[in-house]
């Protein structure tokens, strides 16, 4: 009985052939609303095929929020409260990018994200690691003219979740892309180099394809990195062309 | 030169540090001639609420004119008329509610429109929650507007006995509407 409740989640070691051979089935960069091993999908899937929506004009527009939301310290988590938090501090930059390559001016860019400990600042949260009084973890950004983001706030840590035996999140922070349409809407996490929880974590791998997996995690950059005060990585976000047709089957 | 999307991941079930904003909820001011509420529960497979789920609206105001333009006709002249609305709460239970403008009829696909085609009043909705690796799309339609949404040429792709699972039902200051991400009454989902 012990050795069934302590049955971790390791697709690599247990099945590495069929596992690349999924990956590979497909473009859609996406993971499927169903998948066994990120449990709470079991209920919250839709069973019956999707119908395919024509992009209307509903479709092809969408909000533009920007500059009411963003206040000019939005994008630095770590000058929210009167101390600084402690952690790794770091800045996140990148650009929004549509898959033509063009960039998205002025698109809002949000984020959220647990403290170093890997503890939100959430009342669901029971972590019991602490919470740091400087530190909220949210933050807003409106990219640029060339479609660039920046954050300053502290690497979030690790956290453990209940999916399965010995389930931790690699460290991660929320990202939230409204993109020009509604069709382009993002929502995803972005991922640091080389976590060693990455084999074990299923919801970094519910994404099948290996290089789209790639495209999650965001790179260290000594280039930006500013002396004696922040590392920094890069994180470049493809937001959907407006012309591009669903992946999935329609019917 | 194409590029891959950044993939989808779950909102997971914290997104209320981030997400909602004052006034999130509200796709138009409080104060807007014939604002209507609509409200509903979203429900699991088990028929259980969905309490870290998250909506998202998108619709042009009553004359069919968005609230951004893009380059496609009007831009909405409705005061204060956002036309996007979230609905992200902390303490969830599963319900939400908005508060909009009920919106206008809009020439069908293809974008732009043709002239050929015209939709029936709608709202666009986009559905997060923990344990949703993406979002699902829905549309909210609605049950008084029966000549318009039988010459809707979207519904009229969704089988007849799924169309009433997108049917917001009049009820006192406005519509409601549960969304079913599964089960018996599952709500109809679309591939955008």
């Amino acid at each position: 009985m012990k050795s069934e409740q302590r049955q971790i989640y390791d697709p690599v070691s247990e099945t590495p052939t069929s596992y690349v051979r999924e990956g590979r089935v497909g473009p859609d960069p996406h993971p499927p609303m169903d998948f066994e091993a990120y449990k709470s999908t079991a209920l919250r899937h839709p069973k019956r095929a999707l119908v395919y929506l024509p992009q209307t004009i509903t479709e092809i527009t969408g909000p533009q929020l920007g500059a009411a939301l963003v206040g000019e310290t939005d994008n630095d988590l770590t000058i929210q409260h009167e101390g600084m938090p402690i952690g790794e501090r770091m800045t996140v930059s990148g650009r929004v990018i549509d898959t033509e390559g063009k960039p998205l001016r002025g698109t809002l860019v949000e984020i959220w994200q647990a403290n170093a400990a890997g503890r939100y600042l959430h009342k669901w949260d029971r972590w019991p690691a602490e919470l740091d009084p400087n530190f909220s973890g949210a933050g807003r950004s409106l990219t640029d003219d060339e479609g660039r983001y920046t954050f300053t706030t502290i690497k979030p840590g690790p956290y453990p979740w209940g999916n399965h035996y010995n389930a931790w999140r690699p460290a991660h922070i929320h990202f939230s892309l409204l993109g020009r349409a509604f069709v382009q809407r993002l929502v995803t996490q972005m991922y640091f180099p080389g976590d060693p929880l990455f084999p074990f974590d299923p919801i970094f791998n519910s994404v099948r394809d290996p290089d789209a997996r790639e495209r999650m995690i965001s790179r260290f950059s000594i280039h930006d990195t500013v002396p004696n005060w922040a590392h920094a990585y890069t994180f470049d976000i493809y937001l959907r062309g407006p012309g591009q047709t669903p992946f999935e089957e329609a019917h | 030169m194409i590029f891959p999307t950044t993939p989808s991941q779950t909102v997971g079930p914290f997104f209320a540090i981030g997400m909602p904003w004052d006034g999130g909820p509200l796709a138009v001011p409080e104060d807007t001639p014939g604002a209507i509420r609509i409200s509903g529960t979203v429900h699991d497979g088990a028929g259980m609420p969905v309490p870290d789920s998250m909506i998202e609206t998108w619709q042009c105001d009553p004359f069919g004119h968005f609230a951004d333009l893009h380059g496609y006709g009007e831009r909405s002249q409705l005061a204060g008329f956002r036309g996007f609305a979230r609905f992200a709460a902390e303490d969830g239970d599963g319900r939400f509610e908005i508060l909009t403008v009920k919106p206008g009829r809009l020439p069908g696909p293809p974008a732009g429109g043709s002239g050929i085609t015209m939709q029936a009043p709608h709202i666009d909705v986009s559905v997060f929650a923990r344990g949703m690796l993406h979002r699902a799309v829905t549309r909210i339609y609605f049950a008084d507007e029966a000549e318009a949404n039988a010459a809707d040429p979207v519904l009229a792709s969704v089988p007849a006995e799924r169309r009433s699972t997108l049917l917001a039902h009049p009820v006192d200051g406005g519509y409601q509407i549960d969304i079913h991400l599964q089960g018996e009454r599952e709500t109809v989902f679309f591939a955008v």
